[in-house]
């Protein structure tokens, strides 16, 4: 069983005109799966159709076992998927622990070594545990924003363009945690514009097209794939 | 001439309490809610009435008449809230605010309607002014002034300390990423409620201790109230605290100049200058 299967997706914001026109996507448990393809293609909303934001109109989605078509974003927090948006993902006028503490919010159990676990993937964040969120660079942004999903100890992590913005370094230093994460046993679907080193890392990788599937296949395949590498690779 | 200044100074303190008490509820709703509520020195005036019904009707101390005021402001703002502005939530800002304008006059008419028209005290005792080195300083006014730097303390505490605080800074700052995280937004908003009007019936028992009651007496401070709120950044709450200081010192400062009625005009002109230098506020973020 997968951990999470989504079939036939079908939707769009609010009353409005469908974005995603029958998406199929599938994330097996302990995979890195990236969603790559050109500006519009609806990667972000395929992303924010599994946390909830979007309205699907059509398709089945399982999470674990459970339907969770039309779940609230609560909800799905409490089953196990944790979700970085692209923009605004940190509580800027918070301090970086209060960030974390945040992204633990639900949590009605004792967090703190699950702080610790957090503050060890990322340790420029135990440095800087007392400085607003909104004063960080980019890339510490970021992790704050990762870190504070993490809290919730999900099974699945939901990134949308996790490395937009940031510079070669940080990018470089980003998808090495996001591999670290995966390897403690966190599942990953993410969205990225940086499709190369995206799919690089990934076990495997699917190619969307004006909100429909194009391609899918492992990473190393898509890579290797004439036509991935023309349309969106830049040859 | 230099007495003068540090004596006004003391009053504006003073009256920079009240505002600043009703400036942190009103930015803390604009934080939350988005949502300049028009009501809110009105329900200052329910609040300032709400205490004398305690001390002249119950014949209850002030203390515990200012706990029963709080408790029922808090509950008729969380009451309005739930029967009214809940549902225009979703509709334009606009209806949102026209709606809270009703409030005001409901609220305004209600008080008139069951404590009359007429000016009222909380006690008739003549309170001889303390000297202190030649300045004035009444035994109420010193109340006024700890009791809101020890609300101040509260609410620090507060929005610091507690799961709930913080969920209501993480909400003012980010309401979508508040709603990713997990945080029943909903709730957020009553108690948003319940501290905003808290602190608006402690600005306005703090107000008719200093002065008078009068049902007019919250609609009066409104306009203090909203330029100490922008003064401080709309939506932030310690700003509000700086920006009541700020108006009630420049307000009572202004007396030396220009007869007190023009009070509520300075505070005008100070909101005015600073929307023009500094939009965003004395602590809001530079755009």
């Amino acid at each position: 069983m997968s951990l999470l299967e989504m079939t036939g997706i079908r939707g769009g914001y609010g009353a409005g005109d469908d974005i995603l026109k029958g998406i199929d996507l599938r994330v097996e448990a302990g995979e890195i799966v990236v969603v790559v393809g050109p500006n519009g293609a609806g990667k972000s909303t395929a992303m924010k159709a599994v946390f909830g934001m979007v309205n699907v109109r059509e398709g089945r989605m399982i999470f674990d076992g459970m339907d969770i078509m039309r779940c609230r974003s609560d909800r799905l927090a409490r089953l196990g998927i944790s979700y970085v948006p692209q923009e605004n993902n940190v509580f800027a006028s918070m301090t970086v622990h209060e960030n974390l503490e945040m992204g633990g919010f639900i949590r009605r159990d004792d967090f703190a070594g699950q702080l610790d676990r957090v503050y060890d993937i990322f340790p420029p964040l135990k440095e800087k545990r007392g400085a607003r969120a909104g004063a960080l660079s980019g890339g510490q942004r970021q992790m704050v924003a990762m870190g504070r999903a993490l809290m919730l100890e999900p099974k699945l992590l939901l990134l949308d363009e996790p490395t937009a913005g940031l510079s070669p370094a940080f990018t470089d230093l980003i998808f090495e945690k996001i591999v670290e994460v995966n390897s403690a046993g966190v599942s990953i679907l993410m969205v990225e514009q940086n499709a190369k080193q995206a799919l690089g890392i990934a076990h495997r990788g699917y190619v969307l097209a004006l909100g429909a599937n194009r391609h899918e296949d492992t990473g190393a395949n898509l890579l290797a794939n004439r036509e991935v590498a023309d349309m969106f690779l830049g040859g | 001439m230099f007495l003068e200044i540090v004596q006004l100074t003391v009053y504006g303190i003073v009256l920079g309490s009240v505002i600043s008490l009703g400036a942190i509820g009103l930015s803390l709703l604009y934080g939350i809610l988005r949502f300049a509520h028009f009501a809110h020195g009105d329900v200052m005036t329910v609040g300032a009435y709400l205490a004398l019904a305690g001390v002249a009707g119950l014949g209850l101390p002030m203390w515990a008449a200012f706990g029963l005021a709080v408790a029922g402001g808090v509950a008729l703002a969380i009451l309005i809230d739930q029967a009214l502005y809940r549902r225009l939530r979703r509709t334009a800002p606009v209806i949102l605010l026209i709606s809270s304008v009703g409030v005001a006059l409901i609220l305004r008419s209600l008080v008139q309607f069951i404590w009359g028209p007429d000016t009222q005290v909380y006690t008739q005792e003549l309170q001889m002014p303390m000297r202190l080195l030649d300045i004035k300083l009444k035994s109420t006014q010193l109340q006024i002034v700890a009791g809101t730097v020890a609300l101040v303390v509260v609410l620090h505490l507060f929005l610091t300390r507690t799961r709930m605080g913080k969920a209501m800074r993480a909400m003012a700052d980010n309401p979508d990423l508040a709603r990713v995280v997990g945080i029943d937004t909903e709730r957020v908003v009553v108690w948003t409620w319940a501290i905003g009007a808290a602190l608006a019936v402690a600005a306005g028992i703090f107000l008719g201790m200093d002065t008078r009651l009068q049902p007019t007496m919250g609609w009066h401070v409104l306009l203090p109230v909203f330029a100490a709120t922008i003064l401080g950044g709309i939506g932030k709450p310690y700003g509000a605290i700086v920006g009541g200081m700020v108006v009630g010192i420049a307000s009572e400062l202004s007396t030396m100049v220009f007869p007190p009625v023009y009070k509520p005009a300075v505070a005008f002109a100070l909101m005015v200058a600073m929307l023009l230098v500094r939009p965003t506020g004395l602590f809001g973020a530079p755009r």
